[in-house]
C-alpha cells in the first residue's frame, strides 16, 4: 500500500521540521512574558523589533498564570522579560527571588510613584503604568431602575443595587485584592469590613477575572461592576453605555510593572528592552492600542481617554504593607471568613 | 517476531545511538550538527573517549555484554537484565547529574563534583530505544507474553511511554500535597484532604455554597444521564428509524459533529447572548410574557446546558457505532419465536448496548470533571474542582500543595466512576461480531419509542442550530453581545488579515498560533490512534503480566484534569534529562498521551464485539501477532480508529487548560490565543477565530472519514432488495 506508507514520510517530514527552531538572527533573540491585552502586546513587540533589530519571541498570559510559570521554571528559566501586569505578583516575584535587580538609566524620568515602587521592591521590578480603581455602571439600566447615579463607595452598600453588583473574588483576580485593600486603607480596617459585609448583599457574582465586571457592565449582564478604571473605558470606547466613576471618598491604583528574570538567557537584550520600554516613544504606544493607563515616564503623551490622575482622589497607597504575602492572606482570609460566607 | 530478531533490531539501534547520533539535545536547533562528532553534537563514544562523561561506561560495556550471544544467534533470558541495565544507567545518570552538576548529593563520594551535563538528545533516545527491545526480547526468551517478542516489544514500550509522560510527571506533581512551606508535612496533608472547601454540606441548610466535591459530583452525573439519554435518543432515530430515520440520520450527524468541533468558550459565549440577563431570549420572554430577567444561567444549570451541548453528540457518536454492530440475527431470532417488537428491544437490543451505554456515561462524566472552559465562563459562583484547582495554582493566591489535594480528590472520583462501570457491566460477554455469517435486517423501533426519541431529538437540533448560528452570526457583525447586528468583516481581518509583500504575508494576529495548531493537531492525532488502538488490543487481546497496570495508567491522563497535567508538565520536563519544554513537541506529546484514553475505550469497546475466533482463526492457520493484527483485526477496526483520529484531532485544536502552560512564544495555540481574546472582552474576535476553526475542524473530520472510510461490515441494508441480502 503506497499511499499510507507516502503520508507516513510525509508526515514524519512535517514532523522533523515543526520541531527544528529556527536559525537565531545576527541581533540576538529575546524571550517576552507579556501580561496586558494582546492589542497592546503585539505593537509593543514589533516596535522593539523595529527599533533594535533583536527578534522578539512573545507569550501573553495573564499575570497570575505568568507567575505561576516563572515559578515552575525557576531552575532553568525560558523567559527574558515579564513585561506588564498588574503590581503585586511583580513585588511577589521579587520577594521570591525570581527576578534580578536592575537600575535602568532612564530612571530619571519615571514619575516619583513609579521609582517608589522600584525602590519598595529592591529594585527587582520597576511600573510601567499605572491606573486607579473604581466602577462604572450600565446608563440603560440605571434610567430603567430609576436610581440615582452612584459617586461614592458608600453608595454601593445601597439596598437599591441588591442584586446588582459584580466584583472580582480576591482570591483568583489581583484587582479584587486592590479593592480591599483601598478600602480598608480609605475606611479603616473595622468600617471597610462592616461596608464589605453590607455590599455583599447586593453582589451577584464574584467573578474569577478582574476585567470581567467591566465587561459585564457594559453588557447590561449587571449594573454596576468594579475594576479599574481604565478597562471600563476600554468598554466606554468600544460604544457601551457605561458612566465611570472614580468614588468620592478616595480610591486605590495598581502599578503595573516589568521585571527581569533571574537567569535569563538574553541578559543584555532583556536590558536593552527595559531601558527601551521605560522610554517616552515606547510609552506613547499603550494609546494607540486602546490602553489607557497613565504611563510612567513624565514626557509619555497621556491618552486623552485615560482617567487622569488630577481628577482622582488618590490615596497613599502603601505598596510594602498591602503587598506583603503575610498581609493578604490575613485579609484575604478575614474576608472569606466574614463577608463571603454570609448570607445573600 | 522471534526474540533474535528483535534482539539484533535493538542492538543495532542502541549501537546507532552510541557511535553516531549526538548525545545531547542540540540548544540551538539543528546548526549545531555541523559540530559531529565533537561539540555539543558528540555521540556519546566521543564524549566516553575524552572523559567528560566517564559515568556513562556502562552503558557501552553493557551494549558489549549483549553483543557475542547475539551475533552467535543466541536470544537467552539474561537480556533481559540487560536491557533494564541500559534504561536505568541513561536515566540514572541523567538525574543524578543535572545543569548545575551533581544533583544527588548522596552520589558525592562516587561521583565526585561531575561537570553540568545537559539534556538527552537523539543519542541517548535510540540507545534507550534499543534498552528497551533487548528487555523485550529477553522476556519473550524467557516465555512471556506468549513467547511472541512483537507483543513483548509493544507493551514494553507502552509501558515505558506511559511511565515516563503520565505516571512520572503526575506523581512529581501531586507529592506537592505532602508539603507545606518546603517541608514534609503529613498533619497538612490530612487537612487539605478533608477540607471544609471540599465537602461542606452548608447549601443544604444555609445560602453558602456546598463544598467543591459535591458541586462537581451534581454536575458531572446530571451532564453524563442527560447526555446518554440524548445520545441514545438520536442514534436510535439514527440508526432504527426507519425510512424517514435514514433521511434524518444525515442531517443528525451533521449537526451532532458540531458541538464535538467547538472550541470552549464559545458555547458559553453563545449561551450568555442567547440567555444572558440581556439576552435574545431572555429579553423576548421578558417583553412578551413578562418573564422578569434573572441570571439563571450563571451557574449550574448554564455550565450543564454547555456541557450536554457538548457531550451529547459523543455520546450520539459511541452509541450509533454499537448499534450498528449489534447482530441483526439476534433480533431476528428473537422476533421469529414471537417477541413483540418492545419485547426484543428491552431483552435483546438494550442489554447489549450495556457496553456502550456504559461507557458513554463514563466520557461524558470523566469529560464534565475535566472541563474547564464552560464552567470558567458560566459558573458564577458555582465552583468545581477543576477551577478551584486552576486558580490555587494560577490565582492571586498560589498554594501547590491544595491543588494537588483538590487533584487527588478528582482522580479519586474519576477512578469510582470506572470501578462503578467495572462493576455494573460484570464478566458477561457482548460479542455480535463473528465470522459466522449474519445476515438480515434490523428490527424497527417500537412505535412509542420512536416517537419519545423524535419528541426529545428534534427540539435539542433547534436549540442546538440557535447556539450555533449565534456563533456563526457573532463572527460577521459589529458586537452581538449587544445586539449591534449590522455586518462586517472587521473581526476576521484582524485576526486573518493577509497582505501581498514581495509574496503572500500573514498580518493577521491569529495566523501564527493557527499554523501551530493545525501542525500540532495533524502530527498528533495519527499518533494518538495508532497507539490507543495498539494499546487496546494488547489490553483486550493479550494476556500478560502487568495488563492491568498498563490499562490504568492509559486512564490516567484522562482523569487528571488539564491544568494539573500542563504544570506537572512543565514541572517535570523543563530540566535535563528529558528537557521539552518550549518546543512543539511537548504539544504533541501532552496531546497524544491525554487522548490515548479514547483511542483505547473506543478500540476495545470494538474488540469486545469482535469475536476471538477470528483472531484464533489466524493464529492457526500460522499467523503471527503482527499479521492478525494487520490482516484481520485493524480492517475490522476501521470505525473505531475514524472515531480515535477524529476525536485526537478535534481535542487537539480544543483543548485550553492542558496546554495553556505549555504554550510558548513561539508555539502558541488557537485556544489560548482565544482565551486571551475573551479575557480582553473581544468576545468577537474570538468568534469569529473559533468559526475559522470550526471550518477547518469540520473538512478535516469529513476527509478523514472519507479516506479511512466507514466500516462495512457485510451486512444488509433495510433497503437493499432481499435476494442481496444473504450474498
Amino acid at each position: 500500500m503506497p499511499t499510507p506508507r507516502r503520508l507516513l514520510a510525509t508526515g514524519f517530514a512535517v514532523t522533523l521540521t515543526a520541531l527544528l527552531p529556527a536559525a537565531a538572527s545576527a541581533q540576538g533573540n529575546l524571550t517576552v512574558y507579556c501580561s496586558v491585552q494582546e492589542e497592546w502586546c503585539r505593537p509593543m513587540m514589533q516596535a522593539f523589533e523595529r527599533a533594535t533589530g533583536v527578534r522578539v519571541a512573545m507569550t501573553r498570559k495573564s499575570s497570575g498564570e505568568t507567575m505561576t510559570q516563572i515559578r515552575a521554571e525557576a531552575a532553568n528559566p525560558r523567559g527574558d522579560v515579564w513585561w506588564g501586569g498588574t503590581g503585586d505578583p511583580h513585588m511577589q516575584a521579587a520577594e521570591e527571588n525570581l527576578t534580578v535587580e536592575y537600575r535602568s538609566p532612564r530612571m530619571s524620568e519615571l514619575h516619583p510613584w513609579a521609582t517608589r515602587q522600584a525602590e519598595q521592591a529592591r529594585f527587582r521590578t520597576i511600573g510601567i503604568y499605572a491606573g486607579a480603581l473604581g466602577y462604572s455602571y450600565n446608563t440603560t439600566e440605571l434610567t430603567r431602575r430609576r436610581i440615582a447615579a452612584p459617586t461614592c463607595w458608600a453608595d454601593l452598600a445601597k439596598p437599591e443595587f441588591r442584586g446588582e453588583i459584580q466584583v472580582a473574588d480576591p482570591n483568583t483576580s489581583g484587582t479584587a485584592y486592590t479593592m480591599l485593600a483601598t478600602l480598608l486603607q480609605v475606611m479603616g480596617e473595622e468600617p471597610a469590613f462592616d461596608f464589605l459585609k453590607a455590599m455583599h448583599r447586593n453582589v451577584n457574582q464574584y467573578t474569577r477575572s478582574g476585567a470581567a465586571p467591566a465587561r459585564a457592565a457594559a453588557t447590561g449582564e449587571t449594573l454596576v461592576g468594579i475594576t479599574f478604571l481604565h478597562d471600563a473605558v476600554t468598554q466606554k470606547i468600544a460604544g457601551a453605555p457605561v458612566e465611570i466613576v472614580a468614588p468620592c471618598e478616595g480610591t486605590g491604583y495598581e502599578i503595573g510593572s516589568m521585571s527581569i528574570i533571574r537567569g535569563a538567557r538574553n541578559m543584555e537584550n532583556a536590558q536593552r528592552f527595559y531601558d527601551w520600554a521605560l522610554s517616552a516613544e515606547a510609552q506613547a504606544i499603550a494609546g494607540q492600542a486602546n490602553s489607557f493607563q497613565l504611563p510612567s515616564n513624565r514626557n509619555a503623551p497621556i491618552p486623552p481617554q485615560a482617567p487622569r490622575f488630577e481628577n482622582i482622589r488618590l490615596i497613599d497607597y502603601d505598596f510594602a504593607r498591602w503587598g506583603s504575602a503575610a498581609e493578604r492572606t490575613r485579609v484575604i482570609t478575614r474576608w472569606e471568613r466574614e463577608v463571603r460566607a454570609g448570607a445573600r | 517476531m522471534g526474540a533474535l530478531t528483535l534482539a539484533r533490531a535493538a542492538l543495532l539501534c542502541a549501537t546507532l545511538g552510541l557511535f553516531l547520533a549526538p548525545w545531547h539535545g542540540l540548544q540551538d536547533g539543528i546548526s549545531e550538527v555541523t559540530a559531529w562528532p565533537g561539540g555539543s553534537a558528540a555521540p556519546l563514544v566521543a564524549l566516553l573517549l575524552d572523559g567528560s562523561r566517564w559515568w556513562l561506561w556502562p552503558v557501552a560495556l553493557l551494549l558489549a555484554l549483549a553483543a557475542p550471544a547475539l551475533l552467535r544467534g543466541r536470544a537467552g533470558a539474561g537480556l533481559a537484565w540487560i536491557g533494564a541495565g541500559l534504561v536505568l544507567a541513561v536515566f540514572g545518570a541523567g538525574y543524578a547529574i543535572g545543569l548545575n552538576g551533581l544533583q544527588w548529593g548522596w552520589l558525592a563520594p562516587l561521583l565526585g563534583a561531575p561537570p553540568a551535563q545537559p539534556s538527552l538528545g537523539w543519542g541517548a533516545f535510540l540507545v534507550l530505544a534499543g534498552g528497551i527491545g533487548l528487555f523485550a526480547a529477553g522476556q519473550a526468551a524467557r516465555g512471556r507474553f506468549g513467547a511472541d517478542a512483537f507483543v513483548a516489544f509493544l507493551v514494553c514500550s507502552c509501558g515505558f511511554l506511559l511511565l515516563l509522560f503520565v505516571f512520572l510527571p503526575l506523581v512529581n506533581m501531586l507529592s506537592a500535597a505532602l508539603y507545606e512551606d518546603g517541608r514534609l508535612a503529613p498533619a497538612a496533608f490530612g487537612a487539605r484532604l478533608v477540607a471544609p472547601e471540599a465537602w461542606s454540606l452548608a447549601c443544604l441548610s444555609t445560602h453558602a455554597g456546598c463544598g467543591v466535591v459535591w458541586n462537581t459530583l451534581l454536575l458531572a452525573t446530571l451532564t453524563a444521564v442527560i447526555s446518554t439519554l440524548l445520545g441514545l435518543a438520536f442514534a436510535l432515530l439514527a440508526v432504527r428509524g426507519g425510512a424517514r430515520g435514514k433521511v434524518s440520520a444525515g442531517a443528525f450527524r451533521a449537526m451532532t459533529i458540531l458541538p464535538l468541533i467547538t472550541p470552549p468558550f464559545v458555547v458559553s459565549l453563545a449561551l450568555i447572548v442567547l440567555f444572558g440577563r440581556t439576552g435574545i431570549v431572555t429579553g423576548f420572554m421578558w417583553d412578551w410574557f413578562d418573564i422578569p430577567r434573572s441570571r439563571w444561567i450563571y451557574g449550574l444549570p448554564g455550565v450543564l446546558l454547555a456541557q450536554v451541548l457538548a457531550q451529547a453528540p459523543i455520546a450520539f457518536l459511541l452509541l450509533d457505532g454499537a448499534l450498528r454492530a449489534i447482530s441483526p440475527s439476534l433480533e431476528e431470532a428473537a422476533s421469529t419465536m414471537g417477541a413483540r417488537r418492545m419485547r426484543v428491544f428491552c431483552s435483546v437490543t438494550w442489554p447489549l448496548l450495556k457496553p456502550a451505554l456504559a461507557a458513554s456515561f463514563l466520557l461524558a462524566f470523566v469529560e464534565s470533571l475535566a472541563d474547564f472552559g464552560n464552567p470558567l465562563v458560566l459558573g458564577g459562583d458555582f465552583d468545581v474542582l477543576s477551577t478551584r484547582i486552576f486558580f490555587a495554582i494560577a490565582g492571586a493566591r498560589h498554594d501547590p500543595g491544595r491543588a494537588a489535594a483538590l487533584a487527588l480528590l478528582l482522580l479519586a472520583i474519576t477512578f469510582g466512576a470506572f470501578a462503578l462501570q467495572a462493576l455494573w457491566l460484570g464478566k458477561r460477554r457482548y460479542t455480535t461480531v463473528t465470522g459466522k455469517g449474519d445476515s438480515g435486517i434490523p428490527a424497527a423501533l417500537p412505535a412509542g419509542l420512536k416517537l419519545t426519541c423524535a419528541a426529545v431529538a428534534w427540539p435539542w437540533m433547534i436549540f442546538t442550530a440557535a447556539v450555533y448560528g449565534i456563533i456563526l452570526v457573532g463572527g460577521f457583525v459589529h458586537d452581538i453581545g449587544r445586539g449591534d447586528l449590522s455586518f462586517t468583516w472587521r473581526h476576521l481581518g484582524t485576526g486573518f488579515e493577509v497582505g501581498w509583500f514581495d509574496g503572500p504575508a500573514f498580518i493577521g494576529s491569529a495566523w501564527d498560533s493557527l499554523f501551530t495548531t493545525i501542525q500540532v493537531a495533524a502530527i498528533s492525532a495519527p499518533l494518538t490512534a495508532g497507539l490507543g488502538i495498539l494499546l487496546a488490543w494488547l489490553i483486550a487481546r493479550q494476556n500478560f503480566p502487568g495488563r492491568r497496570g498498563l490499562e490504568f495508567m492509559t486512564m490516567l491522563s484522562f482523569a487528571i484534569p488539564g491544568t494539573v497535567v500542563g504544570v506537572s508538565y512543565i514541572m517535570a520536563f523543563n530540566v535535563p534529562p528529558v528537557e521539552l519544554t518550549g518546543t512543539a513537541l511537548i504539544l504533541v506529546i501532552c496531546f497524544v498521551f491525554r487522548n490515548l484514553p479514547v483511542g483505547v475505550r473506543g478500540g476495545i469497546a470494538a474488540l469486545a464485539q469482535i469475536d476471538k475466533s477470528l483472531d484464533e482463526a489466524s493464529a492457526t492457520m500460522g499467523g503471527g501477532a503482527f499479521q492478525t493484527l494487520r490482516r484481520v483485526v485493524l480492517p475490522l477496526l476501521r470505525p473505531a480508529i475514524v472515531t480515535a483520529l477524529a476525536y485526537s484531532f478535534v481535542t487537539a485544536m480544543t483543548a485550553v487548560s492542558a496546554v495553556i502552560f505549555l504554550v510558548s512564544a513561539r508555539h502558541n495555540l488557537a485556544t489560548v490565543y482565544i482565551v486571551g481574546r475573551v479575557e480582553a472582552g473581544e468576545m468577537a474576535l474570538a468568534i469569529a477565530y473559533s468559526t475559522v476553526l470550526i471550518v477547518i475542524m469540520l473538512v478535516t473530520v469529513l476527509g478523514i472519514e472519507k479516506l479511512v472510510g466507514r466500516a462495512r461490515l457485510g451486512r444488509a441494508s433495510a433497503a437493499a432488495p432481499p435476494i442481496r441480502a444473504g450474498a
